[in-house]
């Protein structure tokens, strides 16, 4: 786990591949590959240029606003930022120990985020690749391809997304902006009505996520890519369960080597900071975390669907608990390395995630009305979970007026930061050597990114802002070429290109 | 019987002019309470994803709101109709692809369309809104209100037409 690839010896010498940014990824990215003169990769950098000033959007304002506050971090996972911001609070306000209710509340809230989150990246953002495999036509790779080859897959995942998100809608009140989280519980519980229209639907939810676990397991199971494409080894982590089961919404923090071996276990993850460092390197806006007992050539991980899957124990659901099992069979219940396995394990959390709405929702707990814990009140706080992408840190300080004066957020996707380049480096040096600069093999690349479904942006969206920008620059830094794919989708090449 | 309306906006109310959108659905929000008479649905949201496609499905007309990066003018008013285009591959799809999937997903043709763009220039996370955009605001209000005071597709396409 060196990186034999990010620095190369003479970088002035060598040609520049710039791929700007990637499409299908949100947000701004920008892969860089420096060839030298026979076309070798000798550098690949994945350059994220998002990701700056979230502390000082946090900092200055009232503890107690901050839930709401962060949800607008993101607008793909404003879930996520409201559950660990709100967890940070709860320790500022004393209560390490939430009301029967309020956690149940806030676990199926989370659940519904990770089944519309997963359900949306596997019909619409990934499976097209593994549907029809990432040298067919463009055309034909996207979600238009998809629903005229499948169309009850495109119609069943757009339903999980939306389910999902009704799941968040009878919690918060609405789809985005809600308030849930409160410090030390919950604004509201489900209301009997509220559970009795999401009990409903549940059934087929868990019916078509086990579906998608099946057809996912057969189309990697199909495609020559799967086994070969994107494999590296790296050390994962993720938050796990006292009995060592999967935990999206709290546990201890887990930490495995590329052979499974533990590097720490159930570490309370308000010392994050003692097993992880975050560091900065001059050609990026994002941090690179690492273990610090590794040290930081070899101390980074992976994290999201493909760590938990290789961190846990078991899950306590049966169908992702079996599928687990085969998803771990198929590596000889080893550690699974394969960029592509993280699209099965992420099927798979689905599959768990609804699962356990099902079962949040025949607990009687979840229309309760204790809702609020309290204790002794604190200057700092920590929340940590596991979000769609990976495990996700909140940490606040705040002074005597309840101010925030410092705030420290680690993503998910800052969390897979070296992991991505990693995938980039393997990636690259497999498939561009020595080769012409074309659209499929670029969308290798973006196969390999995309995997980890980052997100990029936490992001304006506004119209008219999704250029893909492709430039060679030689090794006097001029362009030779350039690609640019506009919003619509039309490429023009050329040195001319808009 | 009145047209039934979805007025659908996108934005990020803490993004600087990302907040156009949902300042417009804020300024539509209070003046529908005195017209009792309209049926119009407020959809907002970060941005456009696939399940706003049934959202809009039975609809008689629907209105994208949102910021326009590209604009030339303080607001621009367009019919739009369904496209595929490669925003189906993004966390974020265009008001075309949006239509685009509700064609797919019902079998069905999606309703008449249009796009109210407001022209934004600064997305900074923290910002306010940009002096020049509460501008472009006012007077993408004054079209709005103008537009659900008679909800049907020939006024609508008569006043995207001067654009």
């Amino acid at each position: 786990m060196t990186h034999l690839l990010e620095t190369a010896a003479h970088p002035r010498a060598l040609r520049r591949v710039a791929i700007e940014p990637l499409t299908r990824v949100e947000g701004h990215g920008k892969v860089t590959l420096l060839l030298d003169e026979q076309n070798r990769v000798h550098q690949a950098r994945l350059h994220i240029v998002e990701f700056r000033g979230f502390e000082k959007f946090i900092q200055g304002r009232p503890y107690w606003e901050v839930p709401v506050l962060v949800q607008r971090l993101c607008g793909i996972c404003p879930v996520s930022h409201h559950l660990a911001a709100g967890k940070a609070v709860d320790m500022l306000v004393g209560a390490r120990t939430l009301t029967p209710t309020a956690e149940k509340v806030r676990r199926l809230m989370h659940q519904g985020q990770m089944l519309q989150s997963h359900a949306l990246h596997f019909f619409h953002l990934a499976s097209p690749d593994l549907l029809f495999g990432f040298d067919s036509e463009p055309a034909r790779r996207n979600i238009v391809g998809v629903i005229a080859e499948h169309p009850e897959l495109a119609l069943q995942g757009v339903k999980l997304r939306k389910y999902g998100q009704e799941v968040i809608k009878a919690i918060a009140g609405k789809r985005i902006h809600g308030t849930a989280c409160i410090p030390g519980g919950m604004n509201k519980a489900l209301s009997e009505a509220e559970r009795d229209v999401l009990r409903r639907d549940i059934g087929q939810m868990v019916a078509w996520s086990q579906g998608a676990v099946a057809l996912c397991r057969r189309v990697l199971d199909a495609s020559p890519h799967a086994p070969i494409f994107g494999v590296f080894p790296s050390n994962f982590m993720s938050l796990i369960r006292a009995d060592g089961a999967l935990d999206f919404y709290d546990g201890g923090l887990r930490a495995k080597d590329a052979q499974g071996n533990l590097i720490f276990d159930h570490v309370d993850y308000t010392h994050y900071n003692r097993h992880i460092h975050e560091e900065v390197k001059s050609w990026s806006y994002m941090k690179f975390p690492f273990i610090i007992s590794l040290g930081d050539a070899d101390g980074w991980y992976r994290v999201g669907p493909l760590a938990r899957m290789n961190t846990a124990d078991f899950l306590d659901t049966p169908l992702a608990e079996e599928a687990r099992r085969a998803f771990r069979a198929a590596a000889n219940d080893g550690m699974q390395h394969a960029t592509l396995a993280y699209h099965w394990a992420r099927l798979i959390e689905m599959l768990h995630a609804a699962e356990g709405i099902e079962r949040l929702l025949d607990d009687p707990d979840i229309t309760g009305t204790d809702l609020v814990a309290k204790g002794e009140r604190a200057l700092e706080g920590v929340g940590v979970i596991e979000a769609p992408r990976g495990t996700l840190f909140h940490h606040y300080k705040v002074d005597e007026n309840d101010v925030v004066v410092r705030a420290n957020l680690i993503v998910s996707t800052t969390n897979n930061n070296q992991a991505m380049n990693e995938a980039v480096r393997t990636v690259a040096a497999s498939y561009l050597d020595g080769q012409k600069l074309t659209e499929g093999l670029l969308n290798h690349i973006e196969v390999a990114v995309r995997a980890f479904d980052p997100c990029l942006s936490c992001a304006t969206h506004a119209l008219g802002r999704m250029p893909l920008q492709v430039e060679l620059v030689d090794a006097a830094g001029q362009v030779i070429d350039r690609m640019v794919k506009g919003a619509d989708g039309v490429f023009a090449e050329g040195r001319d290109a808009p | 019987m009145t047209a039934r309306v979805v007025l659908l906006g996108c934005g990020n109310p803490s993004r600087g002019d990302d907040a156009l959108g949902p300042d417009l659905l804020s300024r539509a929000g209070a003046w529908l309470i005195g017209r009792p008479d309209l049926d119009v649905r407020i959809v907002e949201d970060f941005q456009l994803q696939v399940e706003h496609a049934l959202d809009v499905a039975d609809a008689d007309l629907v209105l994208f709101v949102d910021a326009d990066a590209t604009a030339t003018t303080p607001f621009c008013l367009r019919r739009t109709k369904s496209s595929r285009d490669d925003s189906y591959t993004t966390h974020e799809l265009s008001p075309e692809a949006v239509l685009h999937v509700a064609r797919e997903v019902t079998g069905r043709d999606p309703p008449p369309a249009w796009v109210l763009g407001v022209r934004g220039e600064s997305f900074e996370l923290g910002a306010p809104v940009s002096v020049a955009a509460r501008g472009h605001l006012d007077l993408a209000w004054d079209e709005l209100r103008t537009l659900l005071d008679d909800p049907c597709a020939s006024a609508w396409d008569a006043r995207a037409a001067g654009w």
